[in-house]
């Protein structure tokens, strides 16, 4: 066999991670990404980077980490790859920190730990207020050190169309567009990573980047791969509403002491703190975006007219804003032009973050032998709901198992191809084909804005049945009208309707998986919540859900959690129990 | 959330928002400008503004047309891929306010860079001119070798500021010297060189990568006209960079000289 290459698709923090484990042990890596891979959406994190180093002497360990993440996530993530994961992540904090990630110190030269939601413990490690972005950059420049040894191939402005899967389903590499020439290609490879991200782009105006589309997650459902907890969406409390996007007001502004209130009977009323004495303002996103929904909708108060309530950092030291959030508080006064540090921030909740995502095992295996995936487009970690500042663990954590196992996998095995690839590539090439042919009434674009409104208004915050049932309807309807699209772009170079037209038929299949999946789940989990189901029922389940692709819609069936560790208890944050 | 009586008083100043784009069909392609005009509301930024005529792709003369290309992603300013010239300034389109801007807004690609289509443009040198200049931390591999050396906060500080660096290219956009008669690599990758000096594992390269920025089109093709720290949506202090390593290649040059 030629000079071995794997494929990673995604520059994220997952891909980027997977990449250097591959490239390190001397394998080469092609990597593919739709954007140039130090601007994929791992940038956006702000807050900070979960592990329980304990620099605090606050008796912080892995094992309460572990606790905290399962209990945060309502007991749905399995429990053994989640310890795996927090006993690694110290060592990851020191892996990021000699790769030259500018954490911020405390007085005696060690890294600082700031407090995050659902957790008693300083145990988020930091850089400013653009952890992710650091993080990114960090990994990013030891993929160039490989790039240029020769080892790594970038392919950059590359959209991931399908696996190749051979006659005996292993899959054999993948076929990719080149979103500047517009021309398919077909890449082989024995073993293929998805780090591809979530999908915020489903629900239209999110805080999620624009690459965020979920298309490549749901173009391998719909050639095998299983989808799991599809329907587990966490809806971030603090957003800024714009009309493009919502951006994301951190969490470590509740971590640094920001309190969460409105005006009832003209004076303020801190509702976070008065109904969860125990955690405050730093309850986990869920019961948050829960208790501002409730005040806006129930109670029905608004701030000048407008669904928002405040976040309020104006008694804290303006200096102490500046050095420690100074990232985020600026992205409130470019946006809003209003400073943060003297006015009170108004705010609501925001789909934020994609606990589901394919199914994977232990080894970040999909069930098509030879695709794996790691970062937010997996579900392992996060259980019903993720406590902030896991993911950026969760993403280089995954990355950093899964290079080794497709080491692993690809010197036990390489699939033989056969005819697949050009098969796959034909198949590709006719449907972009027919795509381009589409001279219909309907535009990409305003179907798009159409499946956003829907699902952010019925698949969020609060579900109900009927609701649920009536927006797999409208998915339906969207399909149709779909084959109706005309295309209004007939360039042959950088032609983003194309491409965007794929995807939207990718986006309404995830839609259906989501939204059928908060429907068959009839209890109240993490951030999964029906009013007319209030409790959790772990009876019937305190299972998986696990989304099957079929001609006629999602396919779903349930796998027992892996609950070896610590047996579910009730979630509560008003009090301590624990 | 613009309160309400600003929005009564916007809407009357202004119903539509009027929008000029220069538009090319591909590298090489003759450039045209095209105008658009949407119905105002509020909070619209420039990324908005191109969504809004993406899902009705009609001109102000009530043409159909295509839409227009253009990249952006994170739509809050930290991955750098909306920049483009908005009013003849270079600058991320997402933080561009229709309510903040001239009308009609006029929205053109990077000038330094060549275009791919509309607004979109190839920055891919940027990209390689951080391999040459070493942009990195060398580790001995990523398998645990414990913490990393203690620093000081004020240290983390002035790094920090350096690796906000988006690579988004206002810097090399505004600076005179950076063009296609030159070679100069532009004060990004200077600042890069300078971050990655004062990592304290960095600096134990601190020689070869100091090196990279001596010869031609490094640092002393810097003509001093400090527009780079101007355009930084960042704020990076790069002219101070710029400074700091003139000293820095002056004393290794003179050890270089003196054989050490």
């Amino acid at each position: 066999m030629a000079e071995q290459r794997l494929i990673v698709v995604g520059g994220g923090l997952a891909g980027l991670m997977a990449t250097i484990k591959i490239a390190e042990s001397g394998v080469g890596v092609d990597l593919f990404s739709v954007v140039p891979v130090k601007r994929s959406h791992s940038v956006c994190a702000q807050g900070g980077i979960n592990a329980a180093v304990n620099l605090k002497g606050e008796g912080d360990s892995p094992a309460i980490h572990f606790d905290d993440t399962v209990y945060g996530g309502d007991f749905l993530a399995n429990q053994t790859p989640v310890r795996n994961m927090c006993d690694k992540a110290p060592e990851i904090i020191y892996l990021l920190d000699r790769m030259g990630v500018p954490f911020s110190r405390t007085p005696e030269g060690n890294l600082d730990f700031r407090r995050f939601g659902g957790t008693k413990h300083h145990r988020t490690a930091y850089a400013g207020a653009t952890t992710g972005q650091q993080l990114l950059y960090a990994l990013d420049e030891q993929v160039r050190r490989y790039e240029a040894e020769g080892l790594v191939r970038k392919f950059e402005n590359w959209e991931f169309l399908s696996a190749v899967v051979n006659e005996a389903g292993t899959c054999t590499g993948i076929t990719a567009l080149d979103l500047l020439s517009m021309q398919i290609e077909v890449f082989e490879a024995p073993s293929v990573l998805l780090a591809t991200g979530g999908p915020g782009i489903v629900y239209g105006r999110s805080t999620n980047s624009m690459v965020n589309t979920g298309t490549a997650a749901a173009a391998v459902y719909q050639q095998g791969a299983s989808y799991a907890n599809g329907e587990f969406i966490q809806v971030h409390p603090t957003a800024i509403p714009g009309q493009d996007k919502l951006r994301l007001i951190s969490e470590s502004v509740r971590g640094e002491g920001g309190r969460v209130w409105t005006v009832r009977d003209g004076k303020p009323w801190y509702f976070l703190e008065e109904w969860y004495p125990a955690y405050g303002n730093l309850v986990p996103r869920d019961i948050a975006s829960r208790a501002i929904h409730k005040v806006v909708f129930e109670h029905g108060i608004q701030i000048d007219d407008q669904n928002c309530v405040y976040l309020d950092v104006t008694h804290l030291d303006p200096d102490m804003l500046t050095r420690k959030l100074g990232g985020v508080l600026e992205i409130y006064e470019k946006f809003m032009g209003v400073d943060p540090r003297f006015t009170p921030m108004k705010v609501f909740p925001a789909m934020h973050y994609s606990m589901g995502g394919l199914w994977v095992d232990a080894e970040q295996k999909t069930d098509i032998p030879g695709l794996f995936a790691a970062g937010e487009c997996e579900y392992q970690y996060h259980g019903a709901n993720r406590l902030g500042a896991n993911s950026l663990l969760s993403c280089i954590y995954g990355g950093m198992i899964v290079g080794p196992n497709m080491l692993a996998r690809s010197a036990e095995t390489a699939g033989e191809g056969g005819s697949a690839a050009a098969d796959q590539k034909a198949r590709m090439e006719n449907r972009f084909a027919k795509l381009r042919s589409m001279d219909g009434t309907e535009n990409a674009y305003a179907l798009w804005n159409e499946l956003g409104d829907w699902m952010t208004r019925n698949v969020t915050v609060e579900r109900h049945n009927d609701r649920l049932k009536e927006t797999d309807e409208k998915l339906q309807e969207l399909m149709e009208r779909w084959q109706n699209i005309g295309m209004t772009d007939h360039g042959q170079r950088a032609n983003q309707e194309l491409s965007f037209t794929n995807q939207l038929w990718n986006m309404l299949e995830l839609a259906r998986v989501i939204t059928l999946g908060a429907l068959a789940r009839d209890e109240s989990r993490g951030a999964h919540y029906k009013p007319d189901f209030p409790e959790r029922d772990d009876e019937n389940f305190l299972k998986t859900t696990k989304a099957t692709w079929t001609a006629d819609g999602p396919q779903l069936d349930y796998e027992d959690v892996d609950t070896e560790h610590v047996v579910p208890r009730a979630r509560v944050y008003n009090v301590d129990i624990r | 959330m613009v309160d309400e009586q600003n929005h009564e008083q916007n809407k009357a100043e202004a119903k539509n928002i009027e929008i000029r784009v220069r538009r090319q069909d591909g590298p090489g392609g003759e450039a045209s400008w095209e105008e658009f005009s949407l119905p105002w509301k509020a909070q619209h930024n420039v990324i908005s503004l191109l969504m809004a005529i993406q899902a009705a792709p009609v001109n102000a003369a009530g043409q159909a047309t295509r839409p227009i290309v253009w990249d952006c992603n994170c739509l809050e300013e930290v991955c750098g891929a909306c920049t483009m010239i908005v009013n003849g300034k270079v600058r991320q389109a997402c933080t561009a306010l229709a309510d903040e801007l001239e009308q009609p807004i006029q929205l053109e690609p990077m000038s330094k860079f060549p275009v791919v289509r509309d607004l979109s443009v190839d920055r891919s040198r940027m990209f390689e001119k951080l391999k040459d200049v070493h942009a990195g931390v060398q580790l001995d591999g990523s398998h645990d070798l414990g913490p990393g050396p203690r620093q000081s906060a004020a240290n983390q500080e002035q790094t920090y500021a350096f690796s906000r660096c988006m690579t988004c290219g206002c810097c090399l956009e505004a600076c005179p010297q950076y063009n296609d008669d030159s070679e100069f690599m532009g004060a990004n990758a200077l600042g890069q060189v300078f971050l990655f000096n004062l990592n304290p594992i960095g600096a134990v390269q601190s020689e070869e990568r100091l090196e990279t920025i001596m010869g031609r089109g490094g640092l002393s093709d810097c003509g001093n006209a400090q527009n780079c720290v101007e355009a930084c949506p960042k704020d990076i202090p790069l002219t101070k960079a710029i400074a700091s390593l003139g000293r820095d290649v002056t004393v290794k040059s003179l050890r270089d000289l003196l054989g050490r």
